[in-house]
C-alpha cells in the first residue's frame, strides 16, 4: 500500500471551510484542538454560531490578535475574542453542557474513523501515548459529531477503516467525516459518500477508503 | 469564617508534607496558581501527586519535575500527540520514574465534584468501550450502560483567583474559573493566590465564585505571566 502515492486533496484550511459548512445557523459548537480550531475563521458572523470552549467560555468568535491575556484563552491555549453575550463558567458547568446534550455540534480531529462511526483521536501508537482532554466527553455528548481530518496518513494508510486499531475515543459517535478527499456520512446503512473534493473521482475516494463505501449515482463535487 | 492571610507564597505552602496529593487549579495559562507552584518548587517537597488539567503546557507544573518532586500526575493532558518538544514530566513518565493517570476532562471534574460534595461516585457514558473503562465497574440501569467513576480528593488545593477577602471569598476573572471552584471544595487544606486582597463587601455577593467557607489560606501575589505557544 505504501508504494502508492496518495492523491492531493484539500488544504487544511479548505477542510476547515468545508467542515464549517456543516454547522447550522444559531447552533452552539465546540471545536477540538488542531485543524478544527481553523473552523471558527470560516463561519459567517450573521449565522450567529456560538463557539463553546471547554475551559469555560460560551461565545468566542475566533483567535484574537489583540494583546495576550492569560485568562482569556480557548481550550488550545490560544487567545480568543468574545462576542456580545458571551459567558464564562467553571469546568463542571462546561461538561454539563457537553455531556448533557446542550452542544449542537462538535468538530474534532481524527486519527481513525471506523465503518460504524467509532472514533480514535487521542492516542498515537507510533508515539506511544497521547492525551485525552475533553475529546471523550465531546464524542459521547455532542448532538452531531463532525470529524475533520486528512483522509490518508503520511505513510499512505487510510484513516477510514473497517475497525479502528488505535485506542478508541468513543464507539459509534461520528456523524460526518470531512477530509481532504470527501464528505462521508456515517449512517445505519454504512458509510455513504456525499461529496468529493474538486478533481477527486469516486474511484479515488474508494481506493483510499479501507471500509465499505456506498457510492450513490452522481456524487457532486464540494462547493468551496 | 476567616482565611489566614500569608505574606508570601513560600510561607503558605511550607508545611505541605512530602507525599501529599495536591489539586492544582487552572487550564493552560488561565487561572493557574503559578506563584504557589513555584513556591512549592522552592520548598522542595517530594513524592507528590498532582491533580491538574494539564502538565507541560506552559503551566509551570512541569517545573516540579526538575527536582523530581512529582511521583504521580492525574491529568487530562500530559503527553503530546505530535511535535518534537516534550515536557520533563513526559520524559520521566516514559522512563518509568513518574506515574500518570490520564482521565477524561469531564470525568476528572465530576470525580472532584463528587469528592467535594460528599457523593460516592459518578455514572458517566464517557469512556465506555475505551481504555478508560479498563478495570472499572459498568452498571446497567434501565437498559443504559454507565461507567462508575470514583470520587477524588486532595490533601491540599492550590488555586488562583483575581480577588479575595479575609473571609476567603474568591472572585475569578474571565476564563480563570475552570477547575478552581470545584477544587476549592475537594481538599482538606485550600490555598488561594489572588492578585488583590480586598475588604469584605468589595466583592459583590453575586460575583463571589468560591464562597469563603472553602478557603483556608490566602496570599496576594503579582501574577506570573505564562503563555503556551504550542
Amino acid at each position: 500500500m505504501a508504494d502508492r502515492t496518495p492523491p492531493t486533496g484539500l488544504s487544511r484550511e479548505l477542510i476547515a471551510l468545508r467542515a464549517a459548512q456543516e454547522l447550522e445557523p444559531g447552533s452552539v459548537v465546540n471545536l477540538g484542538i488542531g485543524l478544527p480550531t481553523l473552523v471558527a475563521g470560516f463561519v459567517d458572523p450573521s449565522d450567529e454560531i456560538l463557539f463553546q470552549a471547554e475551559n469555560g467560555i460560551l461565545g468566542y468568535s475566533g483567535i484574537s490578535d489583540s494583546e495576550f491575556d492569560s485568562d482569556l484563552i480557548n481550550a488550545g491555549g490560544q487567545p480568543v475574542d468574545l462576542v456580545p453575550g458571551a459567558s464564562f463558567f467553571d469546568t463542571a458547568d462546561s461538561f454539563a453542557m457537553i455531556r448533557g446534550g446542550h452542544i449542537d455540534a462538535a468538530v474534532l480531529g481524527g486519527l481513525q474513523v471506523s465503518a460504524q462511526g467509532d472514533l480514535a483521536n487521542w492516542y498515537v501508537p507510533a508515539r506511544g501515548g497521547g492525551s485525552v482532554g475533553g475529546a471523550m466527553d465531546l464524542a459521547v455528548g455532542a448532538r452531531k459529531l463532525i470529524v475533520a481530518m486528512a483522509h490518508v496518513t503520511r505513510e499512505g494508510e487510510s484513516r477510514i477503516v473497517e475497525a479502528c486499531n488505535y485506542p478508541l475515543t468513543a464507539e459509534r459517535c461520528v456523524d460526518v467525516i470531512v477530509t481532504d478527499l470527501a464528505v462521508i456520512d456515517v449512517t445505519e446503512h454504512g458509510l455513504i459518500l456525499r461529496e468529493r473534493a474538486p478533481g477527486i473521482s469516486e474511484a479515488v475516494v474508494e481506493e483510499w477508503t479501507d471500509a465499505p463505501l456506498i457510492i450513490p449515482d452522481d456524487v457532486p463535487e464540494m462547493s468551496l | 469564617m476567616q482565611a489566614e492571610v500569608f505574606d508570601t507564597p513560600d510561607s503558605a505552602v511550607a508545611d505541605i508534607p512530602d507525599g501529599a496529593t495536591i489539586l492544582v487549579g487552572g487550564f493552560v495559562s488561565a487561572g493557574t496558581p503559578s506563584n504557589l507552584i513555584l513556591a512549592l518548587k522552592r520548598s522542595g517537597q517530594t513524592g507528590l501527586t498532582a491533580v491538574a488539567n494539564n502538565i507541560g503546557l506552559g503551566d509551570l507544573l512541569d517545573e516540579l519535575c526538575e527536582d523530581r518532586q512529582l511521583a504521580k500526575v492525574i491529568a487530562t493532558f500530559a503527553i503530546r500527540a505530535s511535535g518534537t518538544r516534550s515536557s520533563r514530566f513526559e520524559a520521566q513518565y516514559r522512563a518509568g520514574e513518574a506515574e500518570l493517570e490520564l482521565v477524561p476532562q469531564g470525568t476528572l471534574i465530576e470525580r472532584l465534584r463528587a469528592g467535594g460534595a460528599g457523593l460516592g461516585g459518578v455514572l458517566t457514558r464517557t469512556g465506555l468501550g475505551t481504555m478508560m473503562a479498563e478495570g472499572k465497574q459498568v452498571l446497567e440501569l434501565d437498559g443504559d450502560r454507565w461507567l462508575l467513576e470514583r470520587p477524588l480528593r486532595g490533601d491540599v488545593a492550590l488555586l488562583k483567583a483575581w480577588r479575595g477577602d479575609r473571609h476567603g471569598n474568591l472572585q475569578y476573572r474571565l476564563a480563570g474559573l475552570n477547575f478552581n471552584p470545584v477544587m476549592a471544595t475537594a481538599a482538606d487544606l485550600v490555598i488561594a493566590e489572588v492578585e488583590q486582597i480586598v475588604e469584605p463587601g468589595e466583592i459583590p455577593p453575586g460575583s463571589v465564585g468560591t464562597p469563603g467557607i472553602y478557603v483556608d489560606r490566602l496570599v496576594e501575589c503579582e501574577p506570573v505571566p505564562v503563555r503556551w505557544d504550542g
